[in-house]
């Protein structure tokens, strides 16, 4: 993707040439790491790649820019798809990745605001990063400012009773300056979410907290575009992209395999992980 | 006569002796304090907001609320969103003063506050009312004994536990004023009124509020009075005791407590918290890597209370000046006897 100028707006067939960068440079990471989660990084990629390389106003070499848009992971497991965007975007040099969980890393096991340029948020404990979405949306709004704060959450996160706070606040504040985005890629830590704790009728659960409700195809790059697009428009009512998605997207022996949610690969998992992956262009 | 009190209000001096001093003093619940102050910082700084949990009629942030609306946020009964929402507020620049119970605040959001606000150090201010056993007849459930203690162990906290009405405004302006989470702690019940506006208050320095070279009793919070008071009594009996009012916990004022141990050769501490972590841990860890004179604790045993009037429950567990008179007794038998086997051992 070395041709991409990515301080323009990239078009679908260019996002998709990045999401396979990055689902490279997740497995990268990792592999390196030999730690991390690779499943929840890669079914959030396309995801990613529309807000950082099309959605957001943001400028790479200002992160601290007062009004950029906001992002944050909440399910902060997944950093090596932030990570992977953010280096990517140009927020600082590839030569990190190879660093993640390394010591003296700035690309910490979880997200690190005051480490990594672009982080807008210090996540990993699971349910705080909507919350903080949430200050966020109200303090822009206070101050007249006119960003806009995205958030990924994950299925399994549901289950933590903060995000339910989160969402009841949000359609109190009529929060239209915040957008969820929901990875739902029915796996957690244990085993599928169904067998841990199911969710229940999730699209139902949304409306009946006041929210506005999408729901797209998380890896189809048209969809997520338009679902992101959309959303910004939506006014006085908190809107949630209902993302349906594929657990270790784009590298079949993790596709849908609970063990995959954080286990590294070996070298050869490693080759063969990026293969399939550089395939998808083919 | 030079008087050894410093800042003291000259009708709180002139009474202390009395025997129905705490029955009859003036006093403030320092929640209200807190809420009254906010007023104030919300004229001089724009970027002062303030959050509640439905406490807006406990801690009288409604009447904030009433003046502010557009500056106010209740979040209702979800203290973990609250705080979590709060160091998202703080990265947009707004300094946030996230208001509460301090049970729910340090203990069901501890998560929240260790790695959403003091992990990135946002400019959080955590104002927890009902610390401490403040809450007399709320119960166990309400008294948060252990609230210090917890807060004090994460990396880069602030602690402050003030002792009446004026130093907890003063309290509430440096705050606001410090970059980077703070603590707060308030009492639910009322305590005394104790200082003069002269009192120099600044975090992280502790203020001699009386002088004495028999010993040093350091108190905070509530337990300010008692002490003041402990010490009126000691000094009929020809004991003079210096008090130092340790409103800020953490960081501590080193330099005082060594300075105290230097020139009164022995320790008091007095906290309405659990013995465990608090000030008494604060100031014997410093002893012991320093100067590991004989020291004594007033504060929480290893037990719950209960329901009660606030005196008579803090009474019961040992907390009031009663108590700190016995410790001091014990502390000076053992200053002596420690003097003397180093005399021996000298001789």
């Amino acid at each position: 993707m070395n041709d991409l100028d990515v301080s323009k707006s990239l078009s679908v067939p260019e996002l998709k040439r990045v999401a396979v960068q990055m689902r490279k440079d997740i497995l990268y990471m990792i592999y390196e790491a030999q730690a991390g989660h690779p499943g929840g990084s890669l079914s959030a990629t396309d995801i990613l790649a529309a807000l950082y390389f099309r959605i957001m106003r943001i400028d790479p070499t200002n992160p601290e820019w007062e009004d950029r848009d906001r992002f944050i992971l909440s399910k902060g497991h997944a950093c090596p798809v932030w990570y992977a965007a953010l280096a990517n975007r140009g927020y600082y040099d590839r030569s990190h990745l190879g660093t993640l969980r390394k010591l003296n890393s700035i690309l910490q096991g979880h997200a690190d605001m005051k480490k990594t340029p672009g982080v807008d948020m210090t996540v990993g404990s699971l349910g705080q990063g909507i919350c903080a979405g949430v200050g966020m949306a109200l303090g822009a709004r206070f101050q007249k400012k006119d960003f806009h704060v995205w958030v990924v959450i994950g299925d399994g996160e549901m289950q933590e009773g903060s995000v339910w706070e989160a969402a009841m606040s949000a359609a109190k504040w009529k929060l239209d300056n915040m957008t969820v985005i929901l990875d739902l890629n029915r796996i957690q830590n244990d085993d599928f979410v169904e067998n841990t704790m199911p969710l229940g009728q999730v699209q139902e659960k949304w409306q009946a907290f006041g929210w506005n409700t999408i729901c797209i195809n998380g890896h189809d790059m048209q969809a997520v575009v338009d679902a992101l697009e959309e959303a910004a428009t939506i006014k006085g009512i908190p809107t949630i992209i209902i993302a349906d998605t594929v657990k270790g997207k784009g590298v079949s022996f993790m596709e849908n395999v609970p063990a995959w949610h954080g286990a590294a690969p070996n070298a050869e998992q490693y080759e063969q992980a990026i293969r399939e992956v550089e395939g998808a262009l083919i | 006569m030079i008087s050894p009190y410093h800042f003291l209000l000259p009708e709180v001096e002139s009474v202390l002796l009395n025997s129905d001093f705490f029955k009859t003093t003036k006093k403030h619940a320092t929640r209200y304090s807190y809420s009254e102050a906010l007023f104030e910082v919300a004229e001089i700084n724009p970027k002062v907001v303030v959050l509640d949990v439905d406490v807006g009629k406990s801690l009288k942030t409604n009447e904030f609320a009433k003046k502010y609306p557009h500056r106010s946020f209740n979040f209702g009964i979800a203290e973990q969103n609250m705080m979590a929402a709060a160091a998202g507020m703080a990265t947009t620049g707004l300094i946030p003063f996230a208001s509460g119970y301090a049970m729910f605040l340090s203990m069901r959001a501890l998560d929240q506050v260790r790695n959403s606000v003091h992990y990135p150090h946002l400019n959080v201010k955590i104002a927890a009312s009902h610390s401490g056993i403040t809450p007399g007849p709320d119960g166990v459930t309400h008294q948060a004994q252990e609230d210090l203690s917890i807060i004090r162990t994460i990396a880069g906290s602030c602690v402050i536990a003030p002792a009446d009405h004026v130093t907890t405004k003063m309290a509430v302006h440096a705050m606001a004023e410090y970059d980077g989470p703070v603590y707060l702690s308030l009492t639910r019940d009322p305590v005394p009124y104790l200082y003069t506006s002269d009192y120099p208050f600044e975090i992280g320095r502790m203020v001699t509020v009386r002088e004495g070279s028999d010993l040093t009793i350091i108190a905070n919070r509530d337990l300010v009075a008692h002490a003041l008071v402990a010490a009126a009594q000691l000094s009929g009996q020809g004991i003079e005791a210096r008090v130092l009012d340790c409103h800020t916990i953490k960081p501590l004022d080193e330099e005082a407590v060594l300075k105290a141990a230097r020139e009164t050769g022995c320790i008091v501490t007095a906290e309405n918290n659990v013995i465990f972590g608090g000030l008494g841990s604060a100031v014997a860890e410093l002893l012991v890597e320093n100067d590991p004179i004989p020291m004594q604790r007033i504060g929480v045993r290893d037990t719950f209370a209960e329901s009660g009037p606030y005196y008579e429950v803090i009474d019961k567990y040992g907390l009031t000046f009663p108590h700190i008179m016995q410790a001091a007794q014990k502390v000076l038998d053992r200053k002596h006897a420690f003097n003397n086997q180093m005399a021996k051992g000298e001789a």
